[in-house]
């Protein structure tokens, strides 16, 4: 293809996201002989590591620094992309907090087609690019199709496209910052605040009984922390729990939550987003309860239960009592 | 300050199991339970409240079929003082650049200060609110989980972030914020809420009004197309258990002791 593929290459503290390897391999997709530029944007000493690290992966690396871009502030970095991007442009982000924050409006302004949260690609045909992805909270998926002739930005879902096999790439690091130019933006970092930690750490801990909307009701919470007890385990949430304020953000699992790595994790009346399961790592044996059949959960769960949770969990917990 | 708040009529996920029609042309619609989005609804009550702190109206607009007046009467019942429908056959089929093409015509009608949508609907997509805010050319901020209104023309806003952490920035007015769920805690809407704004005239802008051609919107400006609706190839997915309650609770137990899962 003609068009000049690009990967922004998310970093942190001097080291390059995940996301930075899983980028090429989308690339890939789209075009075997792909040989994507990374663009690395930041500021700092830890700047160069990335550009390096990225080198390992990348054949090209653009690198922009400037002291103004010591913060991923995607008001900033938008229109520079706008700018140095050429015409035609194929730009591949993660979907991420930051990609959802500067892909759609890049698209706009560079008139290209965008293509959110990609899971799949099964590659181009002519200039028809077809993609993979999910709707309704992932229980039906749809093919897309466009024409990207006039470039594309593509923001990739987060562990779709396995990193290939390490090969240094033994690219060149090309510093770009001269094209920086000024640089100005009607909104303003001003700080991160952390999240706070709660009374309890779920990262800890090797089991969790772990609640989602199917619990309905704020009065059924008793349901699950018997079950807890009864084994001995912690009671976690996915985000609507949070959302509806049963429990504090520290027992949140997933990726605006906690990360965690439990041995065993039940996932009680909870439909198994990609954010929800974002955050469970540590190949956990999960075992899921959820009246609707179609959950994503299912896809999975080692093991599942297609039952309501209040009907079912109050049993469950009967009979682990009776067993100890 | 005068809020507008894009919203979308969406069949309610947790309530429903989807299921694709056989030929792929799209999901099985007949039997789903609609509502308002989500995300979308925290954007109403947030408006609601700045309204109250500040001063101003909140306007509720959404892009749609007829059916889309439903979601738009349910917001104004929870305080939303005017209504907007965006209807016209040449909307169909729009992509997200489309919907975005027509909203923006829409604010340009108005004299907003601050357009909020949700952070994403039941496409997951999380693009309308950023194309609204380039194709207006005013500053965004996606996934915003806090708002306080500073002085003059300033907002200071958080964003949530990965690992529930929250990045806080000032943002000039007017622009666009797509917010993010657990903002605020929605207020309920009974059935006399509803039966006030019953008889409330909805005003309809159509593509003429909005000044709107064909090759902005609709099938034909679309980029981006579906090409069909599928279910993937199932995975190996999870041994789901199978007899009575009793048998199944036994069975887990057993499991569950064997992976360490009884402490």
């Amino acid at each position: 293809m003609a068009a000049q593929m690009f990967a922004y290459i998310l970093h942190k503290d001097g080291k390059a996201d995940d996301s930075a390897s899983e980028l090429v391999s989308a690339a890939r997709k789209i075009a075997p002989d792909a040989a994507p530029v990374a663009v690395v944007i930041g500021a700092g000493a830890g700047l160069d590591a990335v550009c390096a690290e990225a080198a390992g992966i990348y054949p090209q690396v653009w690198k922009f620094a400037h002291d103004a871009l010591a913060y991923p502030n995607a008001e900033l970095i938008r229109p520079l992309l706008q700018r140095v991007l050429p015409k035609g442009a194929v730009l591949l982000l993660p979907h991420t907090t930051f990609g959802m924050d500067v892909g759609p409006g890049l698209a706009v302004k560079l008139d290209a087609a965008y293509l959110p949260d990609v899971v799949g690609i099964d590659g181009l045909e002519g200039a028809t690019l077809k993609v993979v992805r999910q709707e309704f909270s992932g229980q039906a998926s749809t093919h897309l199709q466009a024409d990207i002739s006039g470039g594309a930005v593509i923001s990739v879902r987060s562990g779709c496209f396995p990193p290939e096999e390490t090969r240094s790439a033994g690219g060149q690091v090309a510093d770009k910052s001269a094209e920086v130019g000024d640089l100005a933006a009607r909104r303003r970092f001003v700080e991160v605040l952390q999240a706070e930690v709660g009374d309890v750490d779920i990262t800890k801990e090797e089991v969790l009984v772990s609640i989602g909307r199917g619990f309905g009701d704020k009065e059924n919470l008793p349901v699950a922390e018997e079950l807890a007890q009864a084994m001995g385990a912690v009671v976690s949430c996915s985000r609507p729990i949070v959302d509806a304020k049963w429990l504090e953000k520290g027992r949140q699992v997933g990726t605006s939550g906690k990360t965690v790595k439990p041995k065993v994790y039940l996932a009680l009346g909870i439909s198994g987003s990609f954010q929800h399961m974002g955050g469970l790592k540590g190949n956990p044996f999960i075992v899921a309860v959820n009246k609707n059949p179609k959950a994503p959960i299912f896809q999975v769960a080692n093991v599942g239960v297609v039952a309501d949770v209040l009907e079912f969990v109050p049993e469950l917990t009967k009979r682990v009592q009776e067993a100890k | 300050m005068e809020i507008l708040v894009c919203v979308k009529r969406v069949p309610d996920s947790a309530e429903n199991e989807i299921e694709v029609k056989a030929d792929g042309s799209d999901i099985k619609r007949e039997d789903l339970v609609y509502s308002v989005n989500e995300w979308d609804n925290y954007a109403v009550e947030e408006a609601i409240q700045i309204v109250d702190r500040v001063g101003g109206s909140v306007t509720v607009a959404s892009i749609g079929s007829p059916e889309a007046e439903e979601v738009v009467r349910r917001e104004m019942a929870m305080g939303a003082n005017n209504g907007l429908l965006l209807t016209d056959p040449a909307f169909e089929g729009s992509d997200g650049r489309g919907i975005a093409a027509i909203l923006a015509a829409a604010v340009r009608k108005g004299n907003y200060d601050l357009v909020l949508t949700g952070a994403q609907a039941d496409d997951g997509a999380a693009q309308v609110g950023g194309m609204v805010a380039a194709l207006l050319d005013w500053p965004y901020a996606s996934l915003v989980n806090m708002i306080e209104v500073k002085e003059a023309g300033v907002l200071r806003i958080g964003r949530e972030i990965e690992g529930g952490n929250q990045e806080i920035n000032e943002i000039q007015m007017p622009c666009v914020l797509s917010i993010q769920t657990g903002i605020n805690e929605p207020r309920y809407v009974g059935i006399r809420g509803i039966r006030k704004v019953a008889a409330v005239e909805i005003p309809v802008l159509k593509a003429a009004d909005l000044g709107l051609g064909a090759a902005e919107v609709g099938r034909a400006g679309a980029r981006v197309k579906r090409a069909d609706y599928f279910v993937p190839p199932a995975g190996a997915g999870a041994e789901i258990l199978q007899g009575s309650t009793d048998e199944i609770t036994a069975k887990l137990v057993d499991l569950l002791k064997a992976k360490g899962g009884i402490k």
